[in-house]
Formats: C-alpha cells, structure tokens, sequence
C-alpha cells in the first residue's frame, strides 16, 4: 500500500524531508510500526522517532496515537508537541 | 465561525466590531489577543518563526470551534493565527467569542486557546543570541487543557 508521509518542525529539519510517498509491504501497520520501520534508516531517523523526543502523528489530519491503524492512501504526519497561540 | 491562518498582521478592532454588528442580540465579545515576548527561558528573543501544518491547522481550529459551541450557549467565533517571521510585540493570534452574556464568552474563548495551545499544529522557532532554537512545549499548557475534562 502507497501512503503519503509530512515531517514538521524539528524532525523536518533534523531529517531533511519535509514530504516522501512510501509504498508499504501489505499490513496490517500502525504509527508505532511506521515509526520503527522509519527508524531503521539510520541514527538520526531512530533519535527522533524512537528516541526520548516527544513525538505526535496525524492521520489524515486527525491526531492519533502510537496504535492507530494506517490505510492505503492516508497521509501520515509526524511532527513534535505543538507550541502555537 | 471564521478562522484564518495567515502571514499578515490582523486588526482587532476591526474585526471586533465586525463581530458586534453581525447580530443585534449580541451583549458581549469576549477576546484574546497573544504577542510576542522579548524574552523566553530567560533569553532575549529577537525573532519569532511560525510553521504550521496547512489543512490540518484549519480543520483543527474548525474542530475546537465546534466543540465550543456545542459546550456553550455562544453566538460565533473567529481565530486568526498567523505564521511566518514575527518581531517582540507583534501580534500571533486573535480568538473571540460573541455571546449574549460574558460568561458563556470568557469561558468559551479560554476555552478555545487552551485547546489551540495543544491541538492546533502550530510549531515556534525563535532567534536568541545564541542562535535559534525549537520552542518546547510546557506541561502548563497540558494542565489548562485538562481543567476542561471535568
């Protein structure tokens, strides 16, 4: 399955990805499962999605948490505690 | 209900009154206004930048409006929140609630920037003299949210 992934923020800068279309083996996946596969890419992508940073996700624009389930076609975000007003 | 994410600066007053005058059975407008501080964690700040995570930011705002509504007997309410590069003193946001009484405004517009402070995807970046840093974000802002729970 095909879903389309945004960074913000801190992880948009620490990774240097703001965007990326991924495909996915067949799931059933989760956020904590697309964020340990994210992990895997090397020390700084495993330091800001598994590491002691805070991290939040959205599907489709929606907040979510680590046991949300992602479907062909969303659009995930990650992104860090929001700090606006 | 009105929100607006934008670059440029907003006048209160203007829109204010644009608030009183929609409805004749309007008695109260209740707002708030944030700015930017000069100072952060003991650190001057010379510069202020604002992201956002555009789609979701609205439909996140629209959603808060919704909830206050459906909690508070209110008449209407606008936010502008800009984004982009700020200066100390200029202004970041503007939540009011229109209202037949204040009460049912002065909650709901508190109300409403507790849930922005936490919910809406805004994040701040601001320039010290050592250079620029991520704005964290407080366990304050978590705990006036939670009063809502109740």
């Amino acid at each position: 399955m095909k879903i389309k992934l945004f960074y913000f923020a801190r992880l948009k800068e620490s990774l240097k990805y703001s965007t990326e279309d991924i495909v996915l083996a067949d799931g059933p996946w989760t956020i904590l499962k697309l964020k340990a596969l994210l992990a895997q890419r090397g020390d700084v992508w495993g330091q800001m999605l598994m590491g002691k940073l805070k991290v939040r996700a959205a599907i489709n624009h929606e907040l979510v948490h680590d046991n949300a389930p992602i479907a062909d076609g969303d659009e995930v975000a990650f992104f860090p505690p929001v700090t606006g007003g | 209900m009105t929100v607006r994410v934008q670059i440029e600066d907003f006048d209160a007053g203007f829109e204010i009154r644009q608030l009183r005058h929609a409805r004749k059975d309007v008695g109260a407008v209740v707002s708030f206004i944030g700015q930017v501080r000069d100072i952060n964690e003991g650190d001057t700040v010379a510069e202020l930048t604002l992201e956002h995570y555009p789609g979701m930011t609205e439909k996140s705002l629209n959603a808060i409006i919704t909830q206050a509504k459906a909690r508070w007997n209110i008449m209407d309410v606008l936010i502008i929140h800009r984004v982009g590069t700020l200066q100390p003193s200029d202004q970041i946001v503007l939540v009011a609630v229109s209202g037949a009484h204040r009460g049912e405004a002065f909650a709901a517009c508190e109300f409403v920037m507790d849930c922005l402070k936490t919910e809406a995807p805004f994040w701040k970046k601001e320039l010290t003299q050592s250079g620029e840093r991520w704005v964290e974000a407080k366990a304050a802002d978590d705990d006036a949210k939670k009063r809502w729970n109740k």
